[in-house]
């Protein structure tokens, strides 16, 4: 069991973690290395998409758009019933196994957020040619694997401002649900180093 | 032939030699028993760099049971691998023996001559870092474990046959290769992090990784300025490709994932990104359905080595028992071992100095009768934490962690650090008896 006073402990090193940054921010402390990126070096490497979207590019697409994409660049490895194969996961399906003892995670029947979609194709599909699709394709793309989820329409379009929007089945099913309860562990309850 | 092959070759023939001479119990005159090397068996890779003898074969091993060289079509390679604890003496593996696990890519090829990291996001000044200006900041050199998050689960999913988790010939390579434990060198991220000034609205980190997959993990900034280092040294040496060349994350006591490899990119941030494998793929399965995501610290665990599975006892008399414990919490205090199955716990002598979040060596003395015995043990770290028995641990995720179980259930169970038991057999053989 943890003691209380390492609670505390935990909880003032994150007080002070926190001071500290902003106190030290005044001024750099070691003198003459690193050096300011430029605009568009950052821009190149920022491609992390967080909850609210504010990183996804210009661009848009739909499903109509995405199905022959998939058809040309991921049905090799997913199946082009989507359902997978020996090289890709089932990328449909699944729905109402979740708490049973078989599982089938799918985007349509597990993933919590749709960013997350759009995020990992455009980091790292497809496999040996990551980095080659257009925010447009990926926008397509992710459009989609959404509808052939049952969770847009055929004809809606993915943008910066639609796709953050999307409401994910499953989002609920993650615990704790809510994000900022993620870091206090303690209050989690989290014992043994695992968290019930 | 090269050497690598008459290497084998001649490692055939004369351990079958030397074989003979065990069982024999022979001993002969001192001279005849260290063959010189022989002229051309002593290439410049023994001098240059090193390697090891060649009676020493042991190796890592690939997660599904393959070593991500099968040509067969339409199997999938390996992109993981299992350390052999097994063959492991004191607390640092070698870096050739770390577990690897890779999330499917081949580790890139970095020139750090133009490897970049960057730092930017709620920060009031973004920075860029090369390698050199790295080196050149405060360094530290630290003891740590790296654990991956499933190491020990007892879903029966991702072996091949014959070697899963929960049946008797699972050895400990098998059941706990995915830890492994260095000497490790390199910045405090606290150090970049405050040269670059973190906003107060900074509460999360996103790291990110260079390889094909840009792998990337959300991590509390909490953690990123306590322990969290950017490392560049693993035992002495320049990190390897496979560990992440040149620059990695390590945060010390946190599972495998958020020390993400050929590390070029932390962005400071208000909120977890929700990566693919954050939000999908590491989360693990309650069986009513609810996901837990984001466990973050590994708990007490520790595991005998030797005897352990797979292993062979020569007979009845004097054995040393040891194994490895470590903690994400921080220091073992205690290391206690059971020979018959958990009823009796005596106190192992736990090898100093203990370094927190790191493994541990314990060691006990043992006299085996011949008859059949079920040896394990169990840890305490200096916070007080217990490592479980299944049953405990089970009661704790609500999941009836049993044999029976898992033959319906693919649930994946992470952070399994519930008490590994081994029967020894009065034959001498020694076998997995997790749900036994």
């Amino acid at each position: 069991m943890r003691s209380s006073r390492s609670h505390l402990a935990a909880l003032m090193t994150l007080v002070l973690a926190l001071g500290c940054g902003s106190a030290l921010a005044q001024a750099p402390r070691f003198q003459g290395v690193g050096r300011a990126p430029t605009q568009q070096e950052i821009n190149a490497w920022d491609i992390a998409i967080s909850l609210d979207g504010k990183e996804l590019p210009p661009g848009s697409g739909n499903a109509q758009q995405g199905a022959p994409l998939f058809a040309a660049k991921c049905a090799v490895c997913h199946g082009r019933d989507l359902a997978g194969t020996a090289h890709g996961p089932a990328l449909t399906g699944g729905t109402g196994t979740i708490n049973t003892a078989r599982p089938k995670k799918t985007i349509g029947s597990y993933w919590p957020f749709a960013t997350s979609i759009w995020d990992y194709i455009n980091r790292a599909m497809p496999r040996y040619q990551e980095g080659s699709l257009t925010a447009d394709q990926v926008y397509a793309l992710t459009a989609f694997l959404l509808f052939r989820n049952e969770i847009i329409g055929e004809n809606e379009v993915m943008s910066a401002q639609s796709l953050p929007q999307v409401q994910m089945p499953n989002r609920d099913g993650f615990t704790p649900v809510r994000i900022e309860d993620i870091p206090d562990t303690v209050k989690r309850g989290c014992k043994f180093g695992t968290c019930p | 032939m090269n050497f690598q092959q008459s290497n084998r070759r001649r490692f055939l023939k004369e351990s079958a030699a030397l074989a003979g001479l065990a069982s024999a119990g022979v001993i002969y005159p001192a001279g005849a028993q260290t063959p010189e090397p022989a002229g051309d068996r002593r290439p410049d890779e023994w001098y240059d760099y090193g390697v090891r003898s060649r009676f020493v074969q042991s190796i890592r091993s690939g997660t599904n049971g393959r070593h991500g060289r099968d040509p067969r079509p339409g199997v999938p390679r390996d992109y993981g691998f299992r350390t052999p604890l097994q063959d492991v003496y004191g607390t640092i593996t070698p870096a050739s023996l770390h577990f690897i696990i890779n999330h499917g890519y081949d580790p890139p090829d970095i020139n750090p001559a133009e490897h970049r990291l960057m730092i930017h996001g709620l920060v009031d000044r973004p920075l860029i870092f090369t390698f050199d200006e790295l080196l050149r900041l405060p360094s530290v050199t630290r003891m740590h474990f790296v654990e991956c998050a499933g190491n020990s689960t007892v879903t029966d999913s991702s072996f091949a046959p014959g070697q899963a988790r929960m049946l008797p010939p699972a050895t400990v390579q098998v059941t706990h290769g995915l830890t492994s434990c260095s000497e490790w060198t390199g910045v405090p991220l606290s150090v970049l992090l405050e040269q670059a000034g973190v906003k107060r609205e900074g509460t999360w980190i996103v790291a990110e990784g260079a390889e094909q997959g840009m792998h990337m993990k959300s991590i509390p900034i909490a953690k990123a300025m306590d322990d969290t280092l950017v490392v560049y040294g693993q035992n002495g040496e320049p990190i390897r490709p496979e560990q992440g060349y040149p620059l990695r994350l390590l945060t010390p006591g946190y599972e495998g994932i958020n020390n993400v490899k050929w590390l070029r990119r932390v962005k400071v941030v208000d909120q977890p990104y929700m990566g693919m494998r954050e939000s999908t793929k590491y989360p693990s399965l309650r069986a009513d359905g609810k996901a837990r995501w984001f466990q973050f610290e590994l708990g007490p665990k520790s595991v005998i080595t030797r005897p352990s599975g797979g292993q062979q006892m020569a007979g009845p008399g004097f054995y040393e028992i040891t194994g490895l414990a470590w903690s994400g919490g921080g220091a073992i205090r205690k290391v206690e071992v059971s020979t018959d199955g958990g009823r009796n716990w005596k106190e192992a002598e736990v090898q100093g100095p203990v370094s927190r979040k790191a493994h541990t060596r314990f060691r006990m003395a043992w006299n085996w009768n011949g008859s059949e015995a079920v040896i394990q043990s169990r840890c305490t770290d200096d916070r007080g934490d217990l490592q479980p028995s299944t049953a405990e641990l089970g009661k704790f995720i609500k999941i009836p962690l049993s044999l029976d179980y898992f033959k319906e259930s693919s649930l994946n169970i992470s952070h399994f650090n519930a008490i590994q038991p081994w029967r020894v057999k009065r034959d001498g053989s020694v076998e997995n008896a997790i749900f036994a």
